[in-house]
């Protein structure tokens, strides 16, 4: 049985180039693995990597070294290697990421932001924003305010929309850093809601939580990578 | 997801001095992929070689086209570069004026373009001259108008739509919003999503702008004094960007 995700002698540095050449070294021989289905969290100290590991593993930052291999479509991905379209196509499909931080687009309603995942799939407007609707239902965003651009509104409002867009396209693995940071208890815990509902669909989680209880909630175990050498 | 464009060791000269070097890069079907890099770099000439505008020196540009053969623009005759751009290519050029007939009314210049295909039917032309202005938020009223009496948004997005009555497969934008103010911009911006989406359409947009190519791109090319610095997605260029220059380009962004 293949891992969701297996990621072997990961090495990342960033070179400054311009800054003489600065080098900070964040991983040099990262080694995990994390089941289908599983849920984890990475633990570890503030500027350990944790944030850093989710961006390597969707891509957005290149990996110096290693492998990080993701179940894809009933085979085996090294994202590392591959080329930028297939990782296009490994997000469209496989992969979601979520953050606290929602990039506006202007003119763009609420709706239509969550339900953007929705149409890169294929689905149809309609229902795509039905679904998208429902999800901003889930997580407390007033009707009256579905059809406005985000831009205005407040920033829990925000974050709980780009939730929203991120648990919409129900992917088979998804990368969670820090969703609920800054919302209140009620909040929290309609997110906390939307996690559980998706490890109950067997998606596979990987998660940086601030709160150790939310953690306690929605994770089997915890990786931490300041264990890992550097 | 099936190869559009394949570029090969494109390199372009203006007498001694060299404007593009060995550039080489993969298009696939509905991709936007941005080139960006500052004045001089040569995005624009680039542009100019892919769309047959230019000649370039050396180099390969392998399309495929919508019948299934592959096509070399650069070995290709005039004619079949003129009939890929006015049927499965657009061109949205910088200044609207340069794209557009000036002297002919909104409704001519998207007429124009079927009728360059062969479409004779006055009736059809009209009336796909009006679907197409209405879906680049073009008041139908205005179809008789000449685009002098355009503002510099609508003519831009009278340029496009101009392009998009063929359907087109891969359009080349070059600075599509360079010169307009920000809240114009703005509906430009939602507007091109939207067709890229809808319609399906391959873009490679040439701009300075990284909010623009953040916005609107999946893939992105940076270069410099005409070659390649890097390329890769969007996200990592800008969020974890390998080379020198790169990370100089993404540095000096303003952020609001």
């Amino acid at each position: 049985m293949p891992q969701a995700v297996s990621i072997q002698n990961l090495q990342k540095e960033f070179i400054l180039h311009n800054q003489g050449g600065t080098r900070i070294p964040v991983f040099s021989g990262l080694e995990t693995e994390i089941g289908v289905g599983e849920s984890v969290a990475i633990v570890g100290q503030s500027g350990q990597g944790k944030s850093s590991l989710l961006k390597l593993i969707f891509g957005t930052y290149q990996a110096t070294s290693g492998s990080i291999n993701v179940l894809h479509q009933g085979a085996i991905f090294n994202v590392v290697a591959a080329a930028p379209h297939e990782i296009l196509s490994l997000r469209r499909s496989t992969i979601g990421y979520v953050t606290q931080f929602l990039r506006c687009i202007p003119r763009v309603a609420a709706e239509d932001v969550v339900a953007e995942p929705l149409r890169d799939r294929g689905m149809a407007l309609d229902e795509a924003r039905n679904e998208a609707r429902e999800l901003l239902s889930r997580v407390n965003i007033p009707e009256r305010l579905w059809h406005l651009p985000p831009m205005t509104f407040s920033g829990g409002e925000q974050q709980r929309v780009n939730i929203a867009r991120g648990f919409a396209a129900h992917f088979p693995l998804l990368l969670l850093d820090e969703p609920t940071a800054s919302l209140d208890a009620e909040n929290r815990a309609r997110v906390m809601t939307l996690i559980e509902d998706a490890r109950a669909r067997g998606s596979t989680i990987i998660g940086v939580f601030h709160h150790a209880d939310e953690r306690h909630r929605v994770c089997d175990r915890e990786i931490d990578i300041g264990q890992q050498a550097k | 997801m099936k190869k559009l464009l394949s570029v090969q060791q494109l390199s372009k000269f203006f007498g001694e001095q060299l404007a593009c070097d060995d550039i080489g890069f993969d298009l696939y079907e509905g991709e936007v992929l941005a080139i960006v890099g500052e004045s001089g770099s040569g995005k624009t000439t680039l542009l100019r070689c892919l769309a047959g505008l230019l000649p370039p020196n050396h180099g390969r540009i392998l399309y495929h086209g919508k019948d299934g053969r592959q096509v070399d623009i650069v070995l290709a005759s005039e004619a079949v570069r003129r009939n890929l751009l006015r049927t499965e290519w657009g061109f949205v050029h910088q200044d609207a004026r340069d794209g557009l007939r000036m002297g002919v009314s909104a409704g001519a210049n998207i007429g124009e373009r079927l009728m360059a295909i062969g479409d004779r039917h006055y009736g059809h032309i009209r009336s796909s001259a009006e679907q197409w202005l209405g879906r680049v938020d073009i008041p139908i009223s205005r179809i008789d108008d000449s685009p002098w009496t355009y503002s510099g948004g609508m003519r831009q997005r009278l340029q496009i739509s101009r392009n998009l009555v063929t359907a087109p497969r891969l359009m080349l934008m070059d600075e599509p919003t360079g010169g307009l103010d920000v809240s114009v911009q703005a509906r430009l911006l939602d507007l091109m999503r939207g067709l890229v989406r809808d319609l399906g359409l391959a873009v490679i947009l040439v701009t300075h702008d990284l909010a623009v190519a953040r916005l609107l791109s999946s893939r992105m090319i940076v270069m410099q004094n005409g070659r390649v610095v890097e390329q890769g997605l969007t996200d990592q260029i800008l969020e974890d960007p390998q080379q020198p220059y790169s990370q100089l380009l993404v540095s000096s962004v303003l952020q609001v």
